[in-house]
């Protein structure tokens, strides 16, 4: 395992774009975290502190860092699918097989590597939260510190199995760019779908329906915080109205899909003559 | 002998197009194997498919004596195919490293190997700002890290310059002369006449011929006659026991010999029945003409 993973990062961090990539998706997000939890004197007319609005108090800090920080994602993404796209292209996918690399190793080194940087991120979330988490609320209890902290977790299977449906698609089209637009096009048909189920039968239904589709089972796993935020603002704010917690259920659709994607990328490459 | 590779009725098929045909045959230990044919004849496939990158339709095959599956008897085996496939944004060092993660072997053979290629003062530079030449190079450089028990090179020289052909040429005579046992497919038929002992000839996936070199060049040879009385020493040839096919073209007589003979007795011969040669040569199939006629006289 160690060797497949020592492979692949060899592959990705001599590559100059991807370093970028790895760096904007992972390491940035943290520094905008960082910078936004410092008061901000905007020209000298206000001051801007987004602390201000209790964002950074636990529990809830868990729940808003996991979600704003998840859509770097989409950075990683493109360096997940150029993981494939390129080894199309430099048709090092066929030396690699040549050389004595199963095809079954040849996913599992990506999937790994996919689990290394999901894992790395949610660490260094972790990390950040805890920081400014202590620094904002009057919390120090641990048992209080670590309520919620399945969002977390939910952001490990987040990331897990999103970038799990770009190497899918990046096996399944080769071409990263074409990848990444089949991404798209994939959002698109999961809203096509929602509006035609939406307008034949009913919203909620449909609703029900999409939340097991690939793109909005991965979203779902956080959900948007903003209500929680102008919930926990609201004079009887204990009345939730909205659903935002991590469910079991939603584990189980991503971790689903996510083997479901791994297994036929690896069809795929079997099949397939290089 | 020790067999290294064992193929059986190994059939691929493109949708309609069959690729490979039922073919069958085994590389042992030692000897230098070439497999010939013309473009599109199935070599790359056939190789494709005992590389693992072919899936194959039927048949099977196996290396070594059958006990290692494949991805891990190439871990034994050197390869390179068509075109030198590496990452160019790393340097050779680098490619090689990898190459040697793969295989599961150290990295100090790295600087060993280049210098066997000539490559050692440029292992520092990207891939990327390789020549075609170089490049081909470092393919040889790289399938040599594990000290591999067969090398397969399918089409080494293709594309490069004739210095560039020398140069791979000289590196595959210096490999062979270790007593590394090589498969070399090509269509360059006196690559493979230099450098194999054993051919395996193949024309649109089926095998015409599989064995020894010489032995396929082995015919009696030919005569290549010219004489005043063109048909009567026509008329003779074909009734003469010793001669099988004749062959006329403008007064040039070519008649295959079906056991041996001598220049010097056959000229005796046509002097005895009075007919006086005005141009006597004889000569042996190259491998070239042999594999001209193995793979001309199936076409029908």
């Amino acid at each position: 395992m160690l060797r497949l993973l020592q492979l692949e990062l060899q592959k990705l961090l001599l590559n100059r774009a991807s370093k970028v990539l790895i760096f904007i998706s992972f390491i940035l997000p943290f520094f905008i975290i960082l910078l936004s939890s410092i008061r901000f004197n905007v020209f000298n007319y206000f001051t801007l502190e987004v602390g201000h609005y209790g964002v950074f108090n636990f529990p809830i800090v868990w729940h808003i860092m996991t979600f704003f920080a998840s859509y770097f994602k989409l950075f990683f993404a493109i360096v997940v699918v150029s993981m494939i796209g390129n080894e199309y292209s430099n048709k090092t996918i066929k030396q690699n097989l040549i050389d004595g690399l199963s095809k079954k190793e040849f996913i599992l080194s990506k999937f790994y590597t996919i689990i290394f940087f999901s894992a790395l991120s949610t660490l260094l979330i972790f990390i950040i939260c805890i920081i400014t988490g202590l620094f904002y609320s009057s919390i120090d209890e641990a048992h209080l510190i670590f309520r919620e902290t399945e969002f977390l977790l939910a952001y490990f299977i987040k990331l897990v199995g999103f970038f799990s449906l770009c190497l899918f698609l990046g096996v399944l089209v080769k071409r990263s760019a074409f990848a990444l637009a089949f991404l798209f096009v994939l959002f698109l048909l999961e809203w096509i779908i929602y509006g035609v189920l939406a307008y034949n039968i009913d919203e909620s239904t449909a609703t029900k329906i999409q939340n097991f589709f690939p793109l909005k089972s991965i979203y779902k796993l956080i959900d948007q915080p903003f209500q929680r935020i102008a919930i926990s603002k609201a004079p009887n704010g204990q009345d939730f109205l909205y659903d935002f917690g991590v469910h079991w259920y939603e584990f189980a659709i991503v971790i689903a899909w996510t083997a479901l994607f791994i297994f036929l990328s690896y069809r795929l490459l079997k099949k397939r003559d290089l | 002998m020790e067999p290294i590779l064992t193929i059986n009725n190994l059939t691929k098929k493109f949708g309609y197009l069959t690729a490979v045909k039922d073919l069958s045959f085994t590389i042992n230990k030692g000897n230098v194997y070439g497999i010939l044919g013309p473009n599109g004849s199935g070599k790359s496939t056939t190789l494709g498919i005992v590389l693992n990158v072919v899936n194959k339709t039927e048949g099977n095959f196996h290396w070594f004596d059958g006990n290692t599956s494949t991805h891990d008897a190439l871990k034994k085996v050197g390869a390179i195919i068509e075109r030198p496939n590496f990452y160019p944004y790393m340097t050779a060092e680098q490619n090689l490293k990898l190459v040697c993660r793969i295989k599961g072997v150290s990295h100090s053979k790295i600087n060993e190997k280049l210098e066997v290629v000539g490559l050692l003062d440029r292992k520092d530079h990207k891939f990327r700002t390789y020549s075609l030449g170089m490049k081909q190079r470092l393919a040889i450089a790289s399938a040599l890290l594990n000290d591999p028990e067969i090398l397969i090179l399918d089409e080494p020289t293709n594309g490069l310059d004739p210095q560039g052909i020398h140069q791979i040429r000289k590196i595959i005579k210096d490999i062979a002369s270790t007593g590394t046992t090589i498969l070399l497919a090509s269509h360059l038929l006196d690559e493979v006449e230099k450098v194999c002992t054993h051919v395996v000839v193949l024309r649109k996936g089926e095998k015409l011929y599989s064995g020894r070199v010489d032995e396929m060049i082995s015919s009696h040879g030919f005569f290549e006659l010219k004489a005043e009385k063109h048909n009567e020493l026509k008329t003779l040839l074909e009734n003469h026991p010793s001669f099988g096919n004749i062959k006329v073209e403008d007064q040039l007589i070519t008649a295959f010999l079906n056991e041996p003979m001598d220049a010097t007795t056959f000229n005796t011969l046509m002097f005895e029945k009075g007919i006086v040669l005005s141009h006597l040569v004889k000569r042996k199939e190259s491998l070239e003409e042999q594999f001209l006629q193995l793979t001309d006289n199936t076409e029908t």
